[in-house]
C-alpha cells in the first residue's frame, strides 16, 4: 500500500511541477499577477509531495518490501540497517528520486528565501526551477519507476553491490547530488537574469551563494568519493582520470570559475556575459555528466546498468535545457553590456587571469573525457586517455594557478601598487624555498616536478596564512583563505605522498618479513573471518618503523553472500599525516600470500585539504547568510524594494 | 569588434554543444565492444620454434605452413576454462581437424598431468614459457584459438574457451581458409 501511496505522492508532485513551471510563465507573460503567485504555493506542494515519495521508498527499503522491484533488486534481508537505508538511492531509479527530491528542496529554499530581486525575479526563477524538474520527473515516472511492484514477491532480494556497502560511499552520491542541484539553481538565476534583464551587482550577489552552497557540497562530495576509491578499490591511488570522475571535475571546475568571476560582476559589474556562460556551463556540465555515465556512452570502472531508452531520453533533456539556455545566451547576452574596464596589475585581472586557467583545465579534461568517443565516432578505432594525458596537461595549469593565488588577495581592486606587493609576499616566498631546500636534503626528492609541486603549496599556504592572520577578516575573507590554504594542503599532500612513496609487492610465509627503507613488516598470522553478510581471509601484517611498533596492519580479502563477489578491503593504519596501506593477495599454493604493501607520506592530506575547502566555502555561505539574518530582513522588509 | 562578430561569439557555444549533441546521438545505443581484436589477423604468424612437453612434439612456425589449414590453441594448465574447452576441441579432433597448441607459462610436469587428466587432442604442442607467443599470435589471454590457413596465414580467431555451439563455426572458418 504505502509504495503505491509514494507512487501516487510522485504524480501528484509532478503535476504541482509543471504548474511552477507554467503558472509563473504565463502570469508574467500575460501580466496575471494571480497565476505568477501560484509559483510559491506550487512550489510548496512539490516539496511536500516528493519528500513523502522519498518516504515511501525509504519505508520499503527499510522494512525489505521484497514486492517492490527495486528492493528485489538491490537489497537483502541480512544486510545491515544503515546499508538498507543507503541502499535507496545506490541504484539508478532510487538515485533519480533522490535527484529530484534535492531539486525539490531547493526549490523550497528558493521560495522561503527572502527575495532580494523582487518577486517577479523570483517567481521567474521558481519557474525555470520548475520546468528543468520536470523534465526529470518525467524521466523518472516514464522510464525509470522506483516503485514498480513484482508478482509473485520474491522471498530474498538479490543485494547491494558490496562495494557500495561502506559509510564513504554511503554519503558520496547525496552530496554531488547537492551539488549539482545547487548548481542548478544557479542556472535557473542565469536563464532568469538574461530573461528578465537583470544581471549586475545585486544579481551576482543574489547567485552567489547558492554557488557557494554548491560548490562546498561538490567539493565534499569529490574529497569522499576519492577517498573511498583510495581505500576500497585497493589500487593504492587516489584520483585515476576516469570517465565519471572527470564528469564530476567538470561541474566543479567550471563551479570554481564562477565562484570568482561573480565576485568581478558583484564588486566591479564587469565580465557579466562570461559569468552568465559558467553559470549555464556549471550545470550544462552536471547534466551532461550524469546523461555520459548513465548511458553508457563511455566505458569506465563505475560500471552503471546500460539501458539505451534511458539514454535517448537524458538525451533529449539535456538536448533541451542546455541547448535552450544556451540559445537565450545568444540572443539575451547581447544585450548584456561588458562592463568596466580595469588596469593590468588589479583583483580583477587577477581574477580573470584565474578564469583563463580554470577554464583551461577544463577543455582539457573535456577533450580528455571526449576524445576517445569522438575518435570512435570518426574513423572507428578505440582508444583510452589516461592519467599521461591529464597529468600532463592539468599539473602545469595548477601550478600557475597555485601561484596566482598566492598573489591575487593581496591586490586591490581596480588597480593596485606593487609597492607593499613585495613585503607581503616575503613569507610566501621564504616559505616555499625553505620547502624546496628540505625536500632536496634530507628528504632526498629528485625530480622539477615533485619541488615544483612543494614550492606551490608552500608558497600558497604560507600567503593564505597571513592572509588569515592579519586584523579585521570578515567571515567571507576568511573563508577565502581557507579555502586557498585547502588547496595548497591537497597539493603538498599529493606531492608528498607521490614524491616519498615506497611500494612493495612480495609473497610471505606465516612468520616472513620484508623491509622497506626504516620500516620492517611481519605476517603474523592469516586466518578466516566472519562478517554480517560476508567471510573473509585476514592476514595481520605488524609493521615497525627503526625497531618501534607502529601498527598492525588486517588486509582483507572478502567474500560476500550475495550478491557472490570477491572484494578486497585494504588494510591501513595512520602515521602521522601519512599512511601505511596493504593489501593481502592471492596465496601462491606454497603457503605463501600475497602482499602489497605501500607506505605513503601525508596521503591524507588531499581529503583534509578538501575538507578545508568545502569548510572555507561554508564559512564564506555563513558571512552572505548573515546578511539575510532575521532581524536584517525584518528591516528590509520596512524599508521595501531597496534591492528590486 | 564588430556587431555581427560579437553575435557570432555569442552563438559559438551553442554550435558547440549542438555538435557535440549529434556526436552522443550517433553513438547512443551503440554495442560497445569490449574483447579486443588481435591485429595479426590476415597476417602471417612470425617466426618461431618451440620446444615439446607432455610427450608431444614441438611446434615451429614452419608446421603451420604445410599447405592445409589448422587450428592453434593458446592454453595452460592453470586455466579454467582451458579445461572446460578440452571436449570440444577433442571433438574437433574427431573430426580430422589438425590442432595444434601452444602452453602459455607452464611447466612440462603440470602439461603432464592436465593432458592425463582432460586428454590429449593436440597434434604438436610448443612450450612457451615466457608467454612471448601471446604477443605473436595478438592474444589478451588464455584460452584463444587461431585458424591459419595453409600459407601460414592467421585467419580467425576465437576468443575464450570454445562451447559446444562454437565447434560448428570454427569447422566453417576452417573451411573457407582452404
Amino acid at each position: 500500500m504505502i509504495p503505491e501511496l509514494g507512487h501516487f505522492a510522485l504524480w501528484l508532485a509532478a503535476a504541482a511541477t509543471l504548474l511552477q513551471a507554467l503558472a509563473p510563465t504565463i502570469g508574467l507573460w500575460r501580466h496575471d499577477a494571480g497565476l505568477q503567485r501560484l509559483a510559491v504555493p506550487a512550489a510548496m506542494a512539490q516539496g511536500l509531495f516528493t519528500s513523502f515519495a522519498f518516504g515511501a521508498l525509504t519505508w520499503a527499503f527499510v522494512v525489505s518490501d521484497f514486492s517492490v522491484k527495486l528492493v528485489a533488486a538491490n537489497s537483502h534481508s541480512m544486510k545491515p540497517d544503515m546499508y538498507r537505508f543507503t541502499g535507496v538511492w545506490a541504484n539508478h531509479e532510487g538515485s533519480l528520486l533522490l535527484w529530484v527530491l534535492v531539486m525539490a528542496l531547493s526549490g523550497l529554499a528558493v521560495a522561503f528565501a527572502p527575495a532580494r530581486l523582487g518577486t517577479r525575479f523570483r517567481d521567474r526563477v521558481l519557474s525555470i526551477q520548475g520546468l528543468v524538474s520536470l523534465g526529470f520527473f518525467a524521466f523518472l515516472l516514464l522510464a525509470s519507476n522506483p516503485f514498480e511492484r513484482l508478482s509473485p514477491a520474491p522471498t530474498e532480494g538479490q543485494g547491494l553491490n558490496p562495494l557500495l556497502q561502506d559509510p564513504g560511499l554511503a554519503f558520496h552520491p547525496p552530496l554531488l547530488y547537492a551539488g549539482y542541484v545547487g548548481l542548478s539553481v544557479a542556472f535557473a538565476f542565469a536563464v532568469a537574469g538574461m530573461l528578465e534583464n537583470k544581471v549586475g551587482p545585486a544579481w551576482a550577489r543574489a547567485t552567489r551563494p547558492w554557488v557557494l552552497g554548491a560548490w562546498s557540497l561538490l567539493t565534499l562530495g569529490i574529497a569522499l568519493g576519492s577517498y573511498w576509491a583510495y581505500y576500497e578499490l585497493g589500487w593504492g591511488g587516489w584520483w585515476f582520470w576516469d570517465p565519471v570522475e572527470n564528469a564530476a571535475l567538470m561541474p566543479w571546475l567550471a563551479a570554481t570559475a564562477l565562484l570568482h568571476s561573480l565576485t568581478v560582476v558583484m564588486k566591479r559589474d564587469a565580465l557579466r556575459a562570461w559569468t552568465l556562460l559558467l553559470a549555464v556551463a556549471a550545470f550544462s556540465l552536471s547534466m551532461m555528466g550524469t546523461f555520459i555515465v548513465r548511458s553508457g556512452l563511455l566505458t569506465s570502472v563505475h560500471a552503471f546498468a546500460v539501458d539505451p531508452t534511458r539514454g535517448l531520453f537524458l538525451m533529449v533533456l539535456m538536448a533541451l535545457y542546455i541547448g535552450g539556455a544556451l540559445g537565450i545566451y545568444a540572443l539575451a547576452a547581447g544585450r548584456v553590456a561588458e562592463g568596466r574596464q580595469f588596469h593590468l596589475l588589479s583583483r580583477e585581472s587577477a581574477l580573470v587571469a584565474n578564469n583563463l586557467l580554470i577554464s583551461a583545465m577544463l577543455g582539457v579534461v573535456l577533450l580528455g573525457t571526449l576524445y576517445p568517443m569522438a575518435l570512435e565516432a570518426a574513423s572507428g578505432t578505440q582508444i583510452s586517455v589516461g592519467p599521461p594525458y591529464f597529468n600532463r596537461t592539468t599539473l602545469p595549469l595548477l601550478l600557475a594557478m597555485a601561484v596566482l593565488m598566492g598573489v591575487a588577495p593581496f591586490l586591490g581592486w581596480k588597480r593596485s601598487g606593487t609597492g607593499h606587493l613585495a613585503t607581503k609576499l616575503l613569507p610566501a616566498g621564504l616559505a616555499a624555498a625553505v620547502f624546496v631546500v628540505v625536500a632536496v636534503w634530507p628528504f632526498g626528492v629528485r625530480g622539477v616536478g615533485w619541488l615544483l609541486g612543494f614550492g606551490a603549496a608552500a608558497w600558497l599556504g604560507a600567503a593564505s596564512l597571513s592572509i588569515l592572520l592579519r586584523r579585521g577578516v570578515t567571515l567571507g575573507i576568511a573563508g577565502m583563505a581557507l579555502a586557498h590554504l585547502g588547496v595548497a594542503v591537497s597539493i603538498l599532500g599529493a606531492t608528498a605522498s607521490g614524491a616519498l612513496q615506497r611500494e612493495v609487492l612480495v609473497a610471505l610465509r606465516v612468520g616472513d618479513a620484508v623491509e622497506i627503507g626504516p620500516w620492517r613488516a611481519e605476517l603474523l598470522d592469516v586466518r578466516p573471518v566472519a562478517g554480517p553478510n560476508w567471510t573473509a581471509i585476514e592476514a595481520s601484517l605488524e609493521v615497525k618503523r627503526e625497531g618501534r611498533f607502529v601498527a598492525i596492519l588486517k588486509p582483507q580479502s572478502r567474500m560476500f553472500v550475495a550478491p557472490p563477489q570477491e572484494t578486497t578491503e585494504s588494510g591501513r593504519a595512520g602515521w602521522r599525516t601519512g599512511e601505511l596501506y596493504s593489501v593481502l593477495g592471492k596465496p601462491d599454493g606454497s603457503g605463501r600470500w600475497q602482499v602489497h604493501l605501500w607506505v605513503k607520506p601525508m596521503v591524507r592530506l588531499i581529503w583534509w585539504g578538501g575538507l578545508l575547502m568545502a569548510f572555507g566555502g561554508l564559512l564564506a555561505l555563513g558571512g552572505k547568510l548573515r546578511a539575510y539574518a532575521p532581524w536584517k530582513w525584518r528591516r528590509q522588509l520596512r524599508r521595501p524594494a531597496v534591492a528590486a | 569588434m564588430n556587431r555581427w562578430a560579437s553575435r557570432a561569439l555569442l552563438l559559438l557555444p551553442l554550435l558547440l554543444f549542438g555538435g557535440l549533441v549529434l556526436l552522443m546521438a550517433g553513438n547512443l545505443g551503440k554495442p560497445t565492444e569490449v574483447v579486443i581484436r588481435s591485429h595479426m589477423l590476415g597476417k602471417p604468424v612470425p617466426d618461431f620454434a618451440l620446444k615439446g612437453a607432455g610427450g608431444a612434439e614441438g611446434l615451429r612456425s614452419a608446421d603451420l605452413a604445410t599447405g592445409k589449414p589448422v587450428l592453434v590453441n593458446l592454453f595452460a594448465s592453470w586455466c579454467l576454462p582451458c579445461a572446460v574447452e578440452a571436449p570440444q576441441l577433442q571433438a574437433l579432433a574427431d573430426k580430422g581437424v589438425v590442432i595444434h597448441a601452444i602452453a602459455i607459462r607452464d611447466t612440462p610436469e603440470k602439461l603432464g598431468a592436465f593432458l592425463t587428466r582432460h586428454g590429449n587432442p593436440f597434434a604438436r604442442i610448443g612450450n612457451d614459457d615466457g608467454g612471448r607467443m601471446l604477443i605473436a599470435f595478438g592474444a589478451s589471454g588464455v584460452p584463444e584459438t587461431y585458424v591459419v590457413d595453409g600459407k601460414g596465414i592467421i585467419r580467425h580467431q576465437h576468443l575464450g574457451e570454445i562451447r559446444p555451439e562454437h565447434v560448428p563455426v570454427l569447422l566453417a572458418e576452417l573451411e573457407k581458409a582452404k
